[in-house]
């Protein structure tokens, strides 16, 4: 990479500030076009039809009544989705999961899928659609799908990472183990053990808005998409994988996007809506309901761990132990591995192991959920923590800041860390007047750290300068949070012009080079840095521009303030250029003026966050309101604090729905229960306090204002936060996620 | 030369080996004599690999420079939300 990204310090102007956002208005007015906006000419209307069962295998699909009835204008199944897969089993997996071809493999599942002139024909073509299925066992639980006697969900499954390997299949798809030290050794030296196993619940991101786009594809083989997406560089290329397309042919457009958390960076319904319009000869718009965003995409992994943790009287952790089992849905994945990572990555152990276990289910397959797998992992750890603290009478976030990981750590997944901030994270939450605020009857308090490996990664960037002086800066990297107003102020900064002549929108595929998605945190920390070096290469050609304009040489030109000045005793009496000065005359200097930037961003530095949450328990009831949420994390620099403030907030948001209410229910018959926000409760406004945030500012060395990505550490500690607090307030142990009413019920009643 | 750590999901891959001494001056030249000396790691290095070195994670920036005494680590790649 040419681009020096390293930490430069500097006195920064728009960098810091709070502009209003440039969406803002198109948002509250509603002219912001979310996926389901798009219209094109000839337009038809897809519906999907869904398996009903949680595991079947599919004897036959007629589709020939559907195909005949009138407004019908294709249909398609696994046929029309030939397997171009090549052996790539994860691509056969995001096939097959966009379309059953031999088993439907959970309820919702989808089967079939009919383009037709309008939504009532093609509701009535899905009735029309014929398949006989053979129901076959099913297993939805994470410890049941372990069990001998489970029904294995695929017959070529042998665990992997197991010596000697097994010898039968089963739903058991990996093992992962990472650590270091003799943990053995550091229990026998412990005072003091806890040793517990934790349960949570499969949770939906919640996205607001659910998939939804426009597929058209022509007889010359191009195609276009219209799409809420996180990353349409990334949906292009495996949907052009998928039929066979050339990558270059397809263009994407991603719409706004009215949320993702991760449930965005992975293909659902687009596939299959590129496949009916490639069969119909018409564009198609498919748009998943409620339900089957619910039934059919991105959940996050049910889990069940074992943490074993052991310290001495003076509040040394002497070793520390995990097992975590994690549902991946009906096909493989990492998910468990991830969190075996993440577990123990905020602490500082001599002997230290977890175990990650990925295990088929009968539920959708997972998909990444803001941190994935790391919140669970963290309210394993982070409960048996506090339980710990307790037990050998310390202070909660004092046994934290005991046995914190620092600078030269070896991390639990490995490598020795450099300069981290987990430290200054406990020791803001020791000195927060949250933490001495007195409580009341039936409220508890609780803490919890957490732990995110943010990322960058490829990142492309095109800054073009108007005639009149105004930018536009192209950026490939989706506006999930604001990054359209930071990217915006980052090159004001660079470029020393106002916030409000820089415009900046996200390109579509064939107007910009290839991005990586918006997920990892990255957006901003790799699309400012790609927009730092863009600006940087601009203020290089209006140098050149200026040089040209008073006929000197381009050395004696020094870029200060948003102006070319000319400098040495010969050129004292020339007047500063400003970017309006030079763009003016553009068009004689050699034409338009940009910068471009294409470059890896890499570095983004590990992230760590502590949180604070007091909360109210009803004993009659078992309800459990949250009265007040402190939020401390480091974001490197915060380029706009309100957004920064708003991930916290958000992640933490999230985090407590997730810890109180949300999940996915099953009944015996493997079907989901509760497949809608009125069965699904995701906290509003009203279940909330105002969550309080405080930002730490520790420079990220490898970028050139010292920023971190902010957007998932949030969600990590709030499972284990609440749960600290209801058990606190209640005065037993809380190890199943969501404690719902029903189980604090359940719990005081088998204390009493 | 640099010793390198692999992950626990490599090391079959690699003889069972959990640490390699490699000499190499960059990410690139470090994957390239790792696979040669150990083909079945072809497979992993397409995309699931990334490479710690002195605690900071790269995914992508093969270029980096791999400093005298450097602790290196090879991971998976982390999948984000």
């Amino acid at each position: 990479m040419s681009f020096d990204a390293s930490y430069n310090e500097k006195e920064l102007n728009a960098v810091g500030t709070r502009p209003v956002r440039p969406d803002g208005v198109d948002k509250v007015t509603g002219r912001a076009r979310y996926g389901a906006d798009y219209n094109m000419p000839g337009q038809l209307v897809a519906r999907v039809l869904r398996s009903p069962h949680a595991h079947a295998r599919i004897l036959r699909i007629d589709t020939s009544q559907a195909e005949a009835l009138k407004g019908v204008k294709a249909v398609v199944t696994a046929a029309d989705l030939p397997d171009l897969t090549d052996g790539d089993a994860s691509l056969f997996a995001i096939l097959d999961n966009c379309m059953a071809r031999t088993k439907a493999l959970y309820d919702g599942h989808a089967v079939a899928a009919v383009a037709a002139i309008d939504v009532h024909v093609a509701r009535k073509a899905l009735k029309l659609i014929e398949v006989d299925y053979e129901v076959l066992p099913h297993v939805v639980d994470v410890d049941l799908a372990m069990a001998p006697d489970a029904p294995v969900l695929d017959e070529t499954i042998i665990t992997k990472g197991v010596t000697p390997a097994p010898d039968a299949p089963s739903n058991v798809f990996a093992h992962s183990e990472f650590g270091h030290g003799d943990v053995a050794a550091g229990f026998a030296k412990a005072d003091e053990i806890v040793e517990r196993t934790f349960k949570t619940e499969q949770t939906h991101q919640g996205y607001i808005e659910p998939h939804a786009c426009v597929a058209s594809c022509n007889s010359d083989g191009s195609a276009e998409m219209w799409v809420c997406t996180q990353g349409p560089f990334v949906y292009r290329q495996v949907c052009a994988d998928l039929l066979g397309l050339e990558v270059s042919k397809l263009k994407v457009t991603s719409s706004e996007i009215g949320g993702g958390f991760g449930g965005k960076t992975h293909v659902w319904a687009e596939p299959v809506a590129l496949a009916l319009s490639r069969k119909a000869g018409r564009p198609v718009k498919l748009v998943m309901s409620r339900n089957e965003v619910f039934r059919a995409s991105g959940p996050t992994s049910a889990t069940s761990i074992d943490v074993k943790i052991g310290a001495t009287k003076d509040g040394t952790i002497t070793a520390a132990e995990a097992t975590l089992r994690y549902t991946s849905g009906p096909y493989p994945d990492t998910w468990a591995e991830t969190g075996a990572m993440t577990a123990f990555a905020c602490y500082d152990l001599e002997n230290v192991k977890t175990v990650g276990i990925e295990v088929l289910v009968n539920r959708p397959k997972v998909a990444a959920y803001r941190a994935p797998s790391a919140p669970m992992a963290a309210f394993a750890v982070e409960s048996a923590i506090d339980s710990l603290a307790h037990k050998i009478g310390i202070d909660a976030v004092d046994f934290r800041i005991k046995n914190a990981a620092r600078e030269g750590t070896r991390s639990s997944y490995g490598p020795v860390y450099g300069p981290i901030g987990i430290g200054p994270t406990l020791e803001a939450a020791k000195a927060h007047a949250h933490m001495s605020a007195p409580l009341g009857k039936n409220q508890g308090r609780g803490m919890a750290c957490g732990f995110w490996f943010n990322f960058g990664g490829q990142t492309c960037t095109d800054l073009n300068i108007s005639a009149d002086g105004t930018v536009t800066l192209s950026v490939g990297t989706v506006d999930v949070g604001g990054s359209r107003a930071s990217l915006s102020m980052i090159a004001a900064e660079e470029l020393g012009i106002a916030y409000e002549d820089v415009k900046a929108g996200v390109a579509d595929t064939a107007s910009l080079g290839y991005n990586d998605m918006t997920d990892g945190s990255r957006g901003t920390f790799s699309s400012s840095m790609a927009t730092i070096s863009a600006a940087r290469n601009a203020i290089a050609v209006m140098k050149q521009r200026a040089a040209l304009m008073w006929d000197i040489p381009v050395e004696d030109i020094e870029w200060k303030d948003g102006q070319a000045h000319a400098v040495g005793a010969s050129h004292d009496n020339l007047a500063p250029l400003s970017v309006k000065d030079i763009a003016a005359k553009a068009g004689n200097t050699g034409g338009p003026i940009a910068g471009h930037s294409e470059l890896v961003a890499d570095g983004a530095g590990v992230s760590f966050g502590t949180h604070i949450c007091d909360v109210e328990v009803d004993p009659e009831t078992g309800a459990t309101r949250v009265i007040r949420y402190t939020v401390i994390q480091d974001a490197g620099k915060a380029v706009h604090p309100a957004y920064v403030e708003g991930q916290y907030q958000g992640g933490a948001a999230q985090g407590i729905g997730w810890a109180l209410n949300e999940e996915y229910i099953y009944g015996e018959d493997g079907r989901l229960q509760n497949a809608g926000f009125l069965d699904y409760r995701i906290p509003v406004c009203s279940d909330l306090p105002m969550i309080d945030t405080q930002i730490l500012e520790i420079p990220n060395p490898n970028h050139p204002y010292g920023v971190r990505g902010v957007g998932e550490t949030s969600i990590v500690p709030p499972l284990a936060a609440v749960a600290n607090a209801v058990s606190d307030a209640v005065g037993v142990r809380m190890t199943h996620v969501p404690i719902s009413p029903p189980r604090i019920l359940a719990a005081l009643k088998a204390q009493r | 030369m640099v010793q390198v750590t692999l992950w626990a999901g490599l090391r079959p891959l690699a003889e069972d080996q959990e640490h390699v001494t490699i000499e190499a001056a960059t990410i690139r030249e470090l994957l390239s004599k790792l696979q040669l000396r150990y083909p079945a790691l072809e497979q992993p290095f397409r995309n699931d690999v990334a490479v710690a070195i002195n605690g900071t994670i790269y995914r992508d920036d093969w270029s980096q420079g791999i400093p005298e005494d450097a602790e290196v680590f090879l991971m998976r790649r982390i999948p984000g939300g």
